[in-house]
């Protein structure tokens, strides 16, 4: 399948196969006006198979996103055409309004206003707790 | 400002300062008596509590100091539909320190981040109680005399017991302590404790379905309640809830300096008959928690006013 490069944009590669529709949706690129493709289960000589992200437009992309549903993602600034910039990923240790607390007794279900906060409490397990109540993230916020 | 949402909030050093303090309090309390002269605290309880308000308005006043009470959610602005923010900001011009109990898990540490006087986390939903855990470490220090080298019998529903999580939390933090977790399969301590707290400092847990088994072994015996609600099954609670009642038979094995306690309000889960036994201190710690929240509340009047 071929999809057109981009002159000016963002390429998300190296996304573990079937997160590719997670990152779209948390970044909201479904609102864009832009042309965007989601490329799933493309091949990979790494990974056997990957999702990407082509956006065509140059449009800031929250990295904390990208590092929390897959850190082994890279993040391609595409300008002119060319490569211009590559950033690297980790896992943020801070979530700020990226996904809902689902605890119904937690304030942030009630509070008016309050950010949606999540700890990297646990690097080696990637355990996500909410800040106010430490229920763990859910797995698909 | 400094507050206390968690145990963790509070370091050993000064849990031990505390301990001091309380100790002080106990022996000299006519030292006290006009310690916090002047000083309010608001006691904001947006759901029902008879013995942690009356402990934190006790505190209070035997350190001569006043208090605003709001003792339910029903007949407070929260009512009408004010924020938790808001309400931290209001009432720290009216007082000096609040004591907060709310439904809602997180609700007094999203107040200590708006209001600009202490905040006391007075028990948020099933998530902290910090002031019942202190009550308990200086049960635990007044009857030990140490926090460590211990083993503890925590027994009932280890699985939403919060003052369970809390006080594991702490003495996890002294060398040398075993846990022996007592509880049907159903009421099991979560991973999450037992992977986060104890097994990352490497402490020794046995799980075990038996109150009795390793009653001789124990130093300490955490009761809790085993609640019907709990149960999915109501032939399953009824097969296991008179497994978990301490009665003066099943203290047979027991050491003779075993110290009982219980977070309270107890259901049933320890006979009547135990009460009278010199190792019950379940009583005790309802008065020790009156200490600690004297201390506490001294501790951060003091740090506010630096």
């Amino acid at each position: 399948m071929n999809i057109d490069s981009i002159q000016n944009g963002v390429v998300i590669d190296h996304i573990t196969a079937g997160r590719g529709m997670r990152i779209y949706t948390l970044l909201g690129l479904d609102e864009l006006d832009c042309s965007v493709a989601l490329i799933k289960n493309a091949v990979s000589s790494k990974m056997g198979k990957k999702d990407i992200l082509k956006i065509d437009a140059e449009i800031p992309i929250s990295l904390d996103v990208i590092g929390y549903v897959d850190p082994g993602a890279t993040v391609n600034i595409i300008q002119d055409g060319k490569l211009a910039e590559k950033r690297s990923i980790e896992k943020p240790a801070r979530l700020v309004n990226v996904i809902r607390c689902k605890n119904p007794r937690c304030i942030s279900m009630v509070e008016q206003e309050l950010d949606q906060v999540f700890l990297l409490t646990d690097r080696a397990s990637e355990t996500y707790r909410c800040l106010y109540c430490e229920a763990k993230a859910p797995e698909n916020g | 400002m400094r507050s206390v949402i968690d145990i963790l909030d509070l370091s050993t050093q000064e849990i031990d300062d505390l301990i001091r303090t309380a100790c002080d309090i106990i022996d000299n309390p006519e030292v006290y008596l006009e310690a916090c002269r002047h000083k309010k605290l608001a006691t904001l309880f947006f759901e029902p509590s008879t013995r942690t308000r009356l402990s934190f308005e006790a505190a209070m006043y035997e350190l001569g100091g006043n208090v605003l009470s709001v003792s339910s959610g029903a007949s407070s602005s929260a009512a009408k539909g004010e924020s938790v923010a808001d309400t931290a900001k209001t009432v720290s011009c009216y007082a000096d320190i609040i004591a907060m109990r709310h439904p809602n898990e997180g609700a007094p540490y999203v107040a200590s981040l708006n209001a600009s006087v202490p905040v006391i986390n007075a028990g948020d939903g099933g998530h902290n109680h910090p002031t019942q855990t202190l009550a308990d470490l200086l049960t635990i220090y007044r009857e030990k005399g140490r926090f460590d080298h211990l083993t503890i019998g925590f027994c009932g529903d280890l699985k939403f017991g919060r003052t369970v999580h809390s006080l594991i939390n702490a003495l996890s933090r002294y060398e040398g302590n075993r846990f022996v977790l007592i509880s049907p399969e159903e009421l099991k301590l979560p991973s999450y404790v037992k992977k986060d707290v104890l097994a990352r400092k490497g402490l020794e847990y046995t799980q075990t379905t038996s109150l009795t088994e390793f009653m001789p072994e124990l130093d300490i015996l955490y009761m809790t309640r085993v609640q019907k609600e709990r149960f999915f099954n109501e032939e399953e609670y009824l097969r296991l809830k008179d497994s978990y009642i301490l009665e003066p038979k099943k203290l047979e094995t027991a050491k003779q300096d075993l110290a009982i306690m219980h977070p309270l309000p107890r259901v049933n889960e320890i006979s009547v008959a135990v009460d009278s036994d010199p190792r019950a201190c379940y009583f005790k710690q309802v008065l020790n928690g009156k200490y600690m929240r004297m201390a506490l509340i001294l501790m951060l009047l003091k740090e506010a006013g630096k």
